[in-house]
């Protein structure tokens, strides 16, 4: 039983952590300048190998697995250091590496050497990554919109559309945010930090990705892996809120003693310390059997989904009660992860969706375990 | 990551399981009823002393005291495999898990030799005699007294929940023996004859309609000053002690119905054209108590990563017994609700039966080996590093408190 990462990956999460150090400052300068990110944070991830990290070697990259991606990824939820590492790290990249194909070789080493910045565009107003697609594809060329779509300051966008040599399924294609017929219009959201945007797109070409008619197979595959990477980045900034109320309770004194001598703060924390543990057991199964490529990676998604979901937004919520009127300010740090838990908890879905595939998966487990009994 | 066992592991597994295979059938209590108590005490005492004699017992107890002086990761490995077979351990728990290793921590050699062996084979049942009806979580606040006559020491006091005393032949026994000190000051640790006068045991029975805990009254009962473990006024770091020795306690219920059980019997219900797992509602209640039972699963993996490692399990294991008895009462309770009113008549021998059993004993789960709450302070103080509980009466003389 080695159900821990390695010391390498806990060496890899020790860089990771010193990078995005002062990402909470990043984060409030971004908010005052209106960047689109921290563009010399970024060239700092790049140049230590972080956007390359998971593509393979032949294609640029450094060729470490889901493993090193999720201490990673956790790290940067515990910073909210803003850079578009999970647009285009943890989502753009891995849809790439998924579908496969001329465009993901072409696009994957810019990836990895940093001259490109991708991000992912599947939603249209409603739902999540697996909505049927109303944008179409005509001739090579995309017509139709999308939005929310995250870091649209990104260099391509991964797209869902139909296409008419289809007999109603869907597809994936990569789409030149700069080329023509591309309008991205800005849009004010939840989550203050990571930018957000409608994408019109008038006749933008595209490059096919994957298979045609695989956009479903694909983006529930997606739904998996995007889940699994986002519980890590979750679990980060459930740890940072607990972190934040502890050191509050520890110093904050009220009714002549700390505030965390009474049980009603303590038992709280409790709590929350209890969630996180629980999310990161899960988190740590889903991230093996994404490293492995397990047939249990519906199941260890759902269950990493919920349970970091869960976490987080507990933490999220009891850290602005804890600290009371000044947890309320807009100078105070905790709204930034409130805004960041809603902004994950929404991005891939919500708890019913999750908890519909959770069954499903528990289902199927049931139905191969007692097919097998019977073999 | 992976979650194979190591060579030595493997092998040690390999080695623990045919044995089981060969031996744990003959003391099943597949067929004894949950109440048939003096049926389920045969058999344990049996299935105790087959162990004992091929070195399954006291695993990580040191050679000397008679142990198999193996490491914690055999002790998990055996427990994991053994749980795979209907056996009775119940009697033996608390002395092996904790009366024992302090009888050898704190006693002579000569003392340990006496004692060690006896329970090892199952041939003396031992009992832990800490709580009273006025000190539950406040285990500091016991009354029960011992006064210092010579060599010997006379008790009077009452004891409670005391599980299997009614069964044992030796106690470990926590009593008052200077009033006059702060409360955790005065306290002083023995082991006790269960037979000796002046000890009665009356059976409690729980809610569940088991009696296998008791009340134990002291009248005047004498205990040689040689059965005293630790220092006098060392009562309560010896119980410390004791206590620590649950930690390694990981394992996961072992009758407890499963999440796959839950999805089961939601399946069965049938309500026009669907079934009950068909309702959002129910799925997402499902999907919830999934998390927090594999969530379990996946600490306890953690724990035993450590141990392998030949580390102490990290704090993270402090959250398993708080989470595992409200997730059993939730999931028991939940799984009634399915049924409606056909969960309201008692029958044996239906899907229901554990949901039903566990719907019962949950509460009890909630407070034994520490309350929720008393659980939560420890994760906020101990592992949070949070301040201390205002304790007014922590440095008061015991008999000057109200």
């Amino acid at each position: 039983m080695n159900f821990d990462f390695s010391e390498e990956q806990q060496a890899l999460r020790e860089q990771a952590r010193r990078l995005f150090a002062d990402g909470r400052s990043r984060a409030r300068r971004l908010l005052d300048s209106g960047d689109a990110h921290d563009a010399s944070l970024w060239t700092q991830l790049v140049e230590m190998g972080l956007s390359a990290a998971a593509i393979p070697e032949p294609l640029g990259g450094v060729g470490l697995g889901a493993l090193e991606l999720c201490v990673v990824a956790e790290e940067a939820g515990r910073s909210l250091a803003p850079v578009p590492f999970a647009s285009s790290v943890l989502y753009a990249t891995e849809a790439l590496k998924l579908a496969g194909g001329a465009a993901a070789t072409r696009w994957l080493p810019k990836l990895a050497d940093g001259s490109a910045i991708g991000t992912v565009a599947f939603t249209e107003g409603h739902g999540t990554w697996d909505a049927r697609p109303t944008a179409r594809v005509e001739n090579g060329r995309l017509f139709g919109f999308k939005e929310p779509v995250a870091d649209p300051a990104a260099d391509f966008a991964i797209v869902s559309a139909t296409s008419k040599a289809l007999n109603g399924g869907y597809d994936w294609w990569l789409v030149d945010l700069h080329a023509e017929g591309v309008v991205v219009q800005a849009i004010d959201t939840l989550d203050c930090l990571r930018r957000h945007a409608r994408i019109e797109f008038d006749g933008a070409p595209v490059a096919a990705l994957g298979q045609l008619g695989d956009g479903a197979r694909l983006a529930s595959r997606m739904l998996d892996i995007a889940a699994v990477l986002t519980a890590f980045e979750q679990l980060g900034g459930a740890e940072a809120q607990l972190e934040a109320c502890v050191d509050y309770a520890k110093t904050r004194r009220a009714f002549g003693s700390l505030i965390g001598v009474n049980q009603g703060v303590k038992h709280r924390l409790a709590d929350m310390y209890a969630k996180i543990q629980l999310a990161r057991g899960h988190c740590y199964y889903a991230a093996w059997a994404l490293s492995t490529t397990a047939a249990q990676l519906p199941l260890a998604a759902a269950g990493a989904r919920l349970a970091a979901t869960d976490a987080f937004s507990f933490a999220a919520e009891e850290a602005i009660e804890l600290h009371g009127g000044i947890g309320f300010t807009w100078d105070n740090d905790c709204h930034l992860y409130y805004r960041r838990a809603r902004l994950l908890a929404l991005t891939l879905g919500n708890r019913s969706r999750w908890s519909d595939r959770l069954v499903r998966a528990l289902c199927l487990r049931r139905a191969n375990a007692s097919s097998e009994a019977a073999a | 990551m992976n979650f194979e066992d190591s060579a030595a592991e493997a092998a040690y597994r390999k080695q623990v399981s045919a044995w089981l295979a060969e031996h744990a059938p003959a003391w099943s209590t597949a067929g004894a009823r949950r109440d048939s108590e003096a049926e389920i005490v045969r058999l344990a005492r049996g299935w105790q002393a087959c162990k004992a004699a091929a070195g399954y017992v006291g695993i990580t107890w040191p050679c000397e005291v008679g142990g198999q002086g193996g490491n914690a990761i055999q002790q998990v490995i055996f427990s994991q495999e053994e749980a795979r077979h209907r056996v009775a351990t119940m009697p033996f728990q608390v002395g092996m898990g904790m009366c024992i290793p302090t009888v050898y921590s704190f006693a002579s050699h000569a003392v340990a030799q006496r004692y060690v062996g006896p329970a090892m084979r199952g041939e003396e049942i031992w009992c832990q005699l800490f709580s009273e009806p006025a000190a539950g979580s406040d285990l500091a606040g016991i009354r029960t007294r011992a006064l210092r006559d010579g060599d010997r020491w006379i008790v009077n006091g009452q004891k409670v929940w005391t599980s299997w005393a009614h069964h044992s032949d030796y106690g470990l026994l926590l009593v008052r023996s200077d009033a006059g000190l702060p409360k955790h000051k005065g306290l002083t640790m023995f082991y006790v004859d269960m037979r000796a006068p002046g000890v009665d045991v009356r059976q409690i029975r729980g809610m569940t309609g088991e009696t296998d805990f008791n009340e134990v009254f002291f009248t005047d009962v004498v205990i040689p000053d040689s059965q005293r473990l630790g220092d006098v006024g060392q009562g309560w770091k010896v119980a410390m002690t004791t206590l620590m020795h649950e930690r390694f306690a990981i394992g996961r219920p072992a009758d407890a119905p499963s999440v796959d059980e839950l999805v089961a019997l939601a399946r069965s219900v049938r309500s026009s054209e669907q079934t009950l797992l068909d309702n959002a509602a129910v799925r997402e209640a499902i999907a919830g108590f999934y998390v927090r039972d594999a969530g379990l699963d996946f600490i306890r993996m953690r724990v035993q990563t450590s141990l392998s490692k030949g580390r102490a399990p990290g704090p993270e294991a402090s959250v398993l017994k708080l989470v595992m008895a409200k997730t059993r009462q939730d999931i028991g309770a939940f799984a009634m609700d399915l049924l409606e009113s056909g969960a309201i008549r008692d029958t044996d021998s239906t899907p229901l039966d554990g949901f039903r059993y566990y719907q019962l004993f949950a509460p009890g789960l909630r407070i034994a080996g520490g309350t929720d709450e008393i659980l939560r302070n420890i994760i906020a103080e101990r592992v949070l590093g949070l301040p201390p509980d205002l304790r007014v009466d922590r440095d008061l003389p015991f008999n000057a408190l109200k």
